[in-house]
């Protein structure tokens, strides 16, 4: 009856306003390829003709390169251990009756609505207050406590659309608890995880706020960034690698996405 | 072989399994038949220990287990929905408990082998779940359960997802396999047509309670109570009044007259109201007026249903509301009560057809 | 028949205890991640509420409670304007990202019917890179010498620069839309998905145009989703203008962080 059923029928006045709306949301993300690859050092039209010598450049920068590095390490850490922290988060959030789930999982998913900003100040407070010195290590920490919710609401719709029955026919067929995680629950969930990991590495390495509260003497790579953002001379390189950052990111976040979704559509196909 | 004693769950306040008590001997075919919600599968799922039980002993040769995980237990289940794993061949599918037990290898391999002869699917190995047909799903589940040589086998529904045909052809192979391998099977249905005809007994399950454990012969021909009745079968039930006719006890029903009560009117008093069943077999139907002792009733034939070897028809009795059931057979060829819907009859019954139920 | 060897090891008293009890099975696993936050959110607040209270006296600090910051606080016209303004800026940036995102969420869930999954990650994916580049990227298009003010000259629209395209509420307010459209367009999305399609079909079939039907049905039942939007949007907006002083965010988003609690808490129940 698709025939009255207006929704079933193209609304063109909306169709445009979608597009307008993806214009609005990518033009000015695409202004920073657009000028890293301008000859002319200040960011206005008309174009000054093509250049490369911004990202040459970026190899010139040693301490640039080291809060890049600083900043995978601190990635790299943040995304296995949420998603560790995450993985049997999400699996009793989707398969247990518990009392006070729902509070408890409001409570983790806190740091998903309140500013990273408040959450930095607020962390940095309690560890001058706890006397511990401000590291990578204590960046790290903050960005767990922000990427947690993350990976557990990327985790949780796998979980969620899991055949129990699988688990439970392990179990069934001998198996213990941590063989059944490992044998049926791991492999099968695979796509989520991956995305999870992947997800939660672009989150800790994009991170901006916590790691400039809580990092000591070590900058990330964020933070590099704001600090040269008052130097104009210094902002075509700045367009050149905030460029390759939000390539890397998007391709990233993107295939985490993409996974994740991959991941449900068997899922369903196997109940 | 396993014992269930005063098992109860309750999920939150909802009661879904209420003071079971079961007794299950070994290499029987058990079937738990009930509406859905009747607390079958909870039932089904606490035996093999997906869920704790709330009160209430489950032992399996004597040995409490109640309390011990589901991967303890000697027993394995063959799932609703399969439960094929998805990231496996059939092969490791079927090979999966194996590991547990420390099989070597190339036994593990020469089991395997066994056993997709077992269930006919030689060659099927190396395929994954989604290549498989239901019913192939259903065999792989089978094997993967029965490799371990369980003591007890449970099946959920296993037959529900199958199509008419395909239905009743694995019906006999699971009947003619639980014969061969003499384990004791458990089966969960809403089928009474499955349980009846597999089971060696059938406890047929209502609002969290068993009301009646009984032969699938039993069940029928007793029923004890008018849900039981019902879900096995079609059953004519009347309110009737307990009468003293001399030294025998009869039925007073309202438009049928007198039903004697031989041997299962003890301990009703004189006076009291009961439940009357009748099966359409246990009544006849005639044109004219059978001659002889028989109690007979006039009416009229409102409708017939025609079920191939035997059809069922539908009297109308002056003073009752609702038609009652008939039963007959017909021999080949023939349609005795075709094109005589509206026309006058005779009802019979004999006397050994009739039984009372219990209130509820 | 072989009775198994696995029957006769019996299981261990916390395998026993964890069987009988769900609850503790699914606590068990909450709780390091539980245990994470609690440290990070509980310890912190209440750290930060204590610390708000102490005084400085001189160089060292006083740490018997007193509301003393507080009421100087609140006495200070300055604070109590900036914790208005913060307020007003925050409401009417997230109405607005609101009002925007609705019909986005509406084309995704009615409209589109074969690349639905790509148009949600083209929706959301801005929103996952970095909020430091997507602010710097404003800055580009906004700024002084940017993109928009160059374009403009150039186009002779006008002579001098416009300062005020950077720094105007409409800048603050276009920006926050930007970095928050993915807060606002995924629950409306989902409660959107989430009506039963045959509600306006029977609307239809009772006579109601296309107006009608989505005023008395469709928004209606999508109101949920908009609520939850709104209130998830309001926390995180509120850190813009608060660059100044953080104290007063602080307290500020202590009490929206109750809001925003229970408006997850109604997300995540359903």
């Amino acid at each position: 009856m698709a025939r009255y059923t207006g929704f079933h029928r193209p609304n063109r006045p909306l169709a445009l306003y979608a597009g307008a709306f993806a214009v609005f949301l990518y033009l000015p993300i695409l202004f920073i390829p657009l000028f890293s690859f301008n000859a002319g050092v200040y960011v206005k039209f008309p174009l000054e003709g093509f250049t490369l010598a911004w990202y040459a450049d970026l190899f010139q920068r040693e301490p640039l390169q080291r809060a890049f590095w600083n900043s995978v390490q601190v990635a790299a850490v943040v995304s296995i251990s949420s998603t560790v922290l995450a993985v049997p988060a999400a699996m009793a959030i989707a398969r247990y009756r518990m009392p006070g789930k729902r509070a408890a999982v409001s409570f983790i998913m806190l740091p998903l609505v309140l500013p990273g900003l408040i959450l930095g100040v607020a962390l940095l407070t309690l560890l001058n207050g706890l006397g511990v010195r401000l590291s990578l290590v204590t960046v790290a920490l903050g960005h767990m406590v922000i990427c947690l919710p993350y990976a557990i609401s990327v985790l949780l719709p796998r979980f969620i659309g899991f055949s129990r029955s699988l688990e439970e026919a392990s179990a069934d067929l001998c198996e213990s608890t941590w063989w059944t995680f490992l044998r049926v629950t791991l492999p099968c969930n695979m796509p989520g995880v991956l995305a999870c990991l992947l997800m939660t590495f672009t989150i800790s390495f994009d991170e901006f706020f916590m790691a400039f509260f809580l990092s000591g003497t070590e900058p990330t790579l964020p933070m590099d960034i704001w600090s040269q953002l008052r130097f104009p001379q210094d902002f075509p390189s700045l367009l050149a690698l905030s460029t390759l950052i939000l390539v890397t990111s998007f391709l990233m976040v993107f295939a985490s996405l993409k996974l994740g979704r991959i991941g449900l559509v068997q899922a369903k196909e196997v109940r | 072989m396993i014992s269930l004693r005063s098992v109860c769950k309750s999920f939150g306040r909802m009661q879904a399994v209420n003071d079971v008590l079961l007794e299950i001997a070994a290499g029987e075919f058990f079937s738990l038949l009930g509406a859905s919600g009747s607390g079958k599968t909870t039932l089904l799922r606490m035996i093999a220990g997906f869920e704790a039980v709330t009160s209430g002993q489950i032992l399996i040769d004597g040995q409490p287990m109640q309390d011990t995980p589901p991967h303890l237990r000697p027993i394995n289940m063959v799932f609703q929905n399969y439960a094929i794993f998805p990231h496996l061949t059939v092969r490791d599918n079927i090979a999966y408990g194996l590991r547990r037990l420390g099989t070597p290898k190339a036994e593990q391999a020469r089991m395997v082998d066994a056993m997709l002869e077992l269930i006919a699917l030689p060659g099927y190995g190396d395929r994954r779940a989604h290549q498989l047909s239901g019913g192939q799903m259903q065999r792989v589940a089978l094997a993967r359960a029965l490799i371990l040589k369980p003591k007890l086998l449970l099946l959920d529904e296993p037959l529900g997802a199958l199509d008419k045909h395909l239905r009743e052809q694995m019906q006999m192979e699971l009947r003619s396999l639980q014969r061969q391998l003499g384990i004791t099977f458990v089966l969960v249905t809403h089928d009474q047509e499955e349980a009846l005809t597999l089971s060696d007994r059938v406890a047929v399950m209502a609002n969290g309670q068993v009301t009646q454990v009984d032969t699938p012969s039993g069940l029928y021909d007793r029923s004890r109570t008018r849900q039981v009745a019902a879900f096995v079968g079609t059953m004519n039930v009347f309110d009737a009044t307990v009468r003293t006719d001399g030294s025998a006890r009869i039925a007073d029903v309202a438009g049928l007259g007198v039903m004697a009560l031989n041997g299962c009117s003890q301990g009703r008093a004189n006076g009291e109201r009961v439940l009357v069943a009748l099966r359409p077999e246990g009544l006849g139907l005639s044109r004219t007026k059978p001659a002889g002792p028989a109690h007979a009733v006039a009416g009229q034939l409102q409708a017939r249903q025609y079920l191939g070897r035997r059809q069922l028809l539908h009297v109308k009795v002056a003073g009752r509301a609702a038609p009652v059931t008939v039963a007959t057979a017909a021999a080949r060829g023939e349609d005795p009560w075709s094109g005589d819907e509206g026309s006058p009859v005779w009802l019979t019954w004999a006397p050994d057809a009739v039984s009372i139920l219990d209130p509820t | 028949m072989t009775a198994m060897p696995l029957t006769q090891r019996p299981a261990s008293a916390l395998s026993r205890f964890l069987h009988r009890h769900e609850a503790w099975r699914g606590w068990l696993l909450l709780a390091p991640a539980f245990c994470l936050m609690l440290v990070a959110i509980l310890f912190q607040l209440g750290s930060t509420l204590a610390m708000s209270t102490w005084s400085l006296d001189g160089y060292s600090v006083d740490r018997t409670p007193t509301l003393g910051n507080y009421s100087a606080m609140l006495g200070q016209p300055m604070f109590s304007a900036l914790i208005g303004r913060s307020l007003v800026v925050a409401t009417f940036a997230t109405v607005v990202t609101v009002a925007l995102c609705y019909p986005m969420a509406y084309f995704v869930a009615f409209h589109v019917h074969r690349h639905k999954a790509l148009w949600l990650i083209l929706l959301t994916l801005p929103f996952w890179t970095s909020y430091l580049l997507r602010v710097f990227a404003w800055k580009v298009v906004l700024g002084y010498e940017g993109v928009l003010n160059t374009a403009l000259i150039g186009l002779g629209i006008v002579q001098e620069p416009l300062a005020a395209l950077l720094y105007s509420q409409t800048a603050v307010t276009l920006v926050l839309a930007h970095s928050w459209a993915a807060f606002a367009i995924l629950p409306t999305y989902v409660s959107l998905e989430k009506i039963d399609r045959s509600c306006i079909e029977a609307a239809a079939d009772l006579g109601d145009g296309p107006m009608r039907r989505f005023w008395r049905i469709t928004f209606p039942l999508s109101l949920p989703g908009v609520v939850a939007a709104f209130f998830m949007m309001f926390g995180p907006m509120d850190n813009w203008p608060a660059g100044a002083t953080l104290s007063v965010v602080m307290i500020v988003t202590i009490g929206l962080a109750g809001l925003a609690f229970l408006a997850v808490g109604r997300l995540v129940g359903r």
